[in-house]
């Protein structure tokens, strides 16, 4: 992979650049040697590594816009870093770059339930927000897999999605103000507690924005009131493409699950040897459709559901009568990560969109690149919404079988794009999708974006070399 | 102008000699700021849906097409706008223009606003260059959201042509609960507590004069039967729940949606504030001859007034107090040419902002200010 050449004045000064950043942050603010920068090498995406010049770790608003104006005067790029749980490489380093890692800043400001908000610093997990209104049965709807350690700053930067957007939406949709540092060091305050702004949309545009724009350093999200109880029930199919027709069956139908997840036989066959959940090792692909509501309303709803799924024949069909039961359903998804990684040690994490009615021709051209490849793909995938997650099994040890899997994987999703589909639904361009982004969008609509970037960062210092492919375009 | 192909909107703002009134059908040319252009260009030739797919919950149609003929389209096949677009500007709204001004209705406050249902947009920026910005899919975080950024700019950056959006099922049932001789205070509360239960209210209003407050609740016919039941007995402590069935449950909705419920007055005003914040900003201008009604659970306030200076001033200062924004929505051209009609952006935004509208629209020749004095 391509990376733009370190600056060599920058490189040269490094001595110069610790002292200065030390001079102006607090002590044990600032990492600069060689040991303790290494966890910041890498992120989700662990196949690129990187050092970076330094690592400062703000713990407050006032030392992140220190250490931004610090760089901005001196012309060092900056990589901000949440969890480092992106699975794009949203976060790798540059040589020459100050990654701003803002764990620190992991404060719950304010909860607010009569106006259902909460303010946050943006080094708060995702699971916290959740945790902290809980006990009002208050929740915080996205829930990214990695729920557990990632930070919500990092949510907002990539538009993180979860299991659950086909009822509740992504990030974006469940924001209302952030706090940006610009690369000058000016505060931005973006929305508030309020619903509509007036006037554009920048909460929308820095939404995803994947650390281009600004340095966030508060959050303002929505949060809902928990539903009275929620149930799981699966079925499996016996092929693809009959499960497929289900899942348009259920949504035609005028029922809107709140999470409805498919699986393949490969990744039904992992993950039950993994987490033993009941899967049917027999079926080709799997459902698993949850429901919420009062005790009569989930029976309800299920079967409706159980009656509309009986006409396409299931090999079996599990409806959960207790919590329990649904959590040993949601068992086997919830680990399919680390079901694969049991089998494989590496994998690569797809996650292009297709329209839902292109899943069982996708698929089947899946199954022939992976014979053509000779490399094994799982299929996880958030079928009401149309987000796959391809999981390509590789040797890492292998450096041809790394290339091969890339490959793969950027075959995936030029078709993906190819069916009227897009390269991300929710892990972001990153580094890893950055030089397939011409496959989805023309020069000029490129030009569009590269353009909005530097009203916000003329000089290209925030996260460089990420999302837009490497371009005469892009101030070196 | 009113080219009928999105490449002859291209031409025309490549062939434009000066600033462009963008429209569609112009009915919301008495909201925000009253344009200074010698020509028109029109999207309302540019008529058409041109993808539904119902079991994919999404639908793309030209800017031009009209609201009633999309949401008829939708009906047919039982589905709906999940934003709930208000029908205030008259039969011959268009889609573009609901999207490019962002007007969202009573499901706002549960299913969010039309910006939030955007999956994509075809548009023609300033350059004339025709781009294309999203795509037709539920979840895509490809590259920066320029098709969110676009929605809700009222044409200031870029002249939308087609608009991909999400849709979803209509309800089987609608039931409201109705609770009578509230006080704004009161109202919000009871609001608070019925969006903050567990019965997926789908929408939340008070209308001040009748001292009444509705909350909806939009499901199967069981579900709505067993919740409105359930959430009115758990409101008690604000008096009786009066329970409303489906069809006068629409009509109700169809007329706050419409906001029906708003005095004549010679300007019209929103403020988005958080709800809490509302009574109090009723309260405030109520000296002023200014008064509406509240939809979104209390955050959104509709008002109506005198068309003077004084009582925008006063508008503005409640909506700041009460940490919300406003948008001026009807009033004669001299006070729309005279005031904010939305807030102004602070000036380190402001820069940002001229710099990314310089980069759309080089010659500022779209809507030239519309949203705010150029």
């Amino acid at each position: 992979m391509q990376q733009p050449k370190p600056k060599p004045e920058i490189l040269a000064r490094r001595a110069e650049i610790l002292a200065g950043l030390r001079a102006i942050l607090p002590a044990g603010a600032v990492i600069g040697d060689e040991t303790s920068l290494r966890p910041y090498e890498t992120d989700g995406l662990s196949a690129y590594r990187q050092p970076p010049l330094a690592v400062v770790l703000p713990e407050d608003e006032a030392q992140v816009v220190a250490a931004v104006r610090f760089c901005h005067l001196h012309g060092i790029r900056i990589i901000p870093r949440g969890a480092g749980t992106s699975l794009s490489g949203g976060a790798l380093p540059l040589a020459d770059a100050v990654v701003i890692g803002m764990m620190r800043m992991n404060r719950i400001l304010e909860i607010n339930y009569a106006d259902r908000y909460a303010v946050v610093q943006p080094g708060v997990t995702n699971i916290a927000i959740t945790q902290a209104v809980e006990d009002r049965n208050f929740f915080y709807a996205p829930d990214p897999s990695s729920q557990l350690a990632c930070m919500i700053g990092g949510n907002v930067s990539m538009n993180s999605g979860g299991a659950h957007c086909l009822k509740y939406g992504v990030t974006a949709n469940n924001l209302l103000g952030l706090r940006l540092v610009t690369i000058e060091g000016e505060i931005l305050e973006i929305g508030g507690t309020h619903m509509d702004s007036a006037g554009y949309d920048w909460l929308g545009l820095i939404t995803g924005s994947e650390g281009q724009l600004g340095i966030l350093t508060q959050v303002t999200v929505r949060i809902l009131r928990s539903p009275e109880g929620q149930r799981a029930m699966l079925a499996g199919f016996a092929s693809n493409e009959i499960a497929g027709a289900c899942v348009d069956a259920i949504i035609s139908s005028g029922i809107i699950p709140v999470a409805l997840e498919f699986m393949d036989r490969p990744a039904i066959h992992a993950c039950e040897a993994f987490a033993h959940a009941g899967y049917p090792l027999d079926a080709e692909a799997l459902l698993i459709i949850e429901v919420e509501g009062s005790e009569d309303e989930q029976t309800d709803m299920l079967t409706r559901i159980r009656d509309i799924c009986a006409a396409y024949h299931p090999i079996s069909i599990r409806v959960s009568a207790t919590a329990e039961e649904s959590a040993a359903i949601w068992k086997g998804r919830k680990g399919a990560f680390g079901a694969i990684g049991r089998i494989s040690p590496d994998y690569l994490c797809m996650d292009g969109t297709i329209p839902t009615s292109q899943l069982p021709a996708v698929l089947q051209r899946m199954t022939q690149m992976s014979e053509a490849y000779g490399l094994k793909v799982a299929n996880i995938f958030h079928a009401g919404d149309g987000n796959l997650h391809p999981l390509i099994m590789f040797d890492a040890n292998d450096q041809d079988s790394f290339r091969k899997a890339e490959a793969f994987g950027a075959d995936i999703l030029r078709l993906c794009v190819e069916v009227g589909g897009c390269l991300t639904g929710e892990h972001g361009v990153g580094i890893e999708k950055r030089d397939l982004m011409s496959a989805q969008f023309s020069a000029s609509e490129l030009d569009q974006m590269r353009a909005v970037k530097s009203a916000f960062d003329p000089a290209w210092l925030l996260n460089p070399s990420k999302v837009f492919p490497l371009s005469e375009h892009a101030p070196a | 102008m009113a080219p009928d192909t999105e490449e002859g909107i291209a031409e025309a703002v490549r062939g434009a000699a000066g600033p462009l009134l963008v429209q569609g059908n112009g009915t919301k040319e008495a909201m925000l700021r009253p344009v200074q252009a010698a020509q028109t260009l029109s999207t309302s030739r540019l008529a058409g849906i041109t993808l539904y797919a119902p079991n994919e919950l999404v639908m793309s149609a030209r800017a031009g097409t009209r609201l009633a003929d999309v949401e008829a389209a939708l009906a047919e096949r039982g589905q709906q706008m999940i934003g709930e677009p208000p029908h205030i500007h008259g039969p011959d709204q268009t889609i573009g223009g609901i999207f490019a001004t962002n007007l969202s209705g009573p499901r706002r406050v549960a299913g969010g606003a039309m910006r939030d249902h955007v999956l994509g947009v075809r548009a023609v920026n300033g350059k004339g260059e025709a781009q294309r910005f999203g795509g037709r899919v539920l979840k895509n975080v490809t590259g920066l959201d320029l098709a969110k950024f676009l929605t809700g700019s009222f044409g200031t950056l870029a002249i939308l042509t087609e608009i991909t959006f999400k849709v979803l099922p209509a309800c089987e049932a609608t039931g409201t609960i109705m609770v009578r001789g509230l006080d704004a205070e009161a109202a919000v509360r009871l609001m608070s507590a019925g969006l903050g239960s567990p019965f997926s209210v789908s929408a939340a209003a008070y209308l001040p004069a009748a001292r009444t407050a509705y909350l909806r609740i939009e499901d199967f016919s069981a579900s709505v039967t067993y919740r409105t039941e359930k959430l009115g007995a758990q409101l008690r402590e604000f008096g009786v729940a009066e329970i409303i069935g489906t069809e006068d449950s629409k009509a109700l909705w169809r007329d706050i949606r419409d906001c029906k419920p708003l005095a004549a007055g010679d300007a019209t005003w929103r403020i988005s504030a958080p709800p809490s914040a509302a009574p109090r900003i009723l309260r405030a201008l109520e000296p002023h001859g200014i008064g509406g009604f509240l939809d979104w659970g209390g955050g959104l306030i509709w008002l109506s007034g005198p068309a003077t200076q004084a009582a925008h001033n006063a508008v503005t200062q409640a909506a700041r107090a009460g940490g919300g924004v406003w948008w001026l929505m009807r009033a004669p051209n001299p006070l729309r040419a005279a005031v904010d009609v939305v807030p102004a952006e602070p000036p380190a935004l402001a820069a940002i902002a001229a710099r990314v509208r310089a980069q759309f629209d080089p010659r500022g020749i779209l809507n030239p200010g519309r949203l705010r004095a150029a």
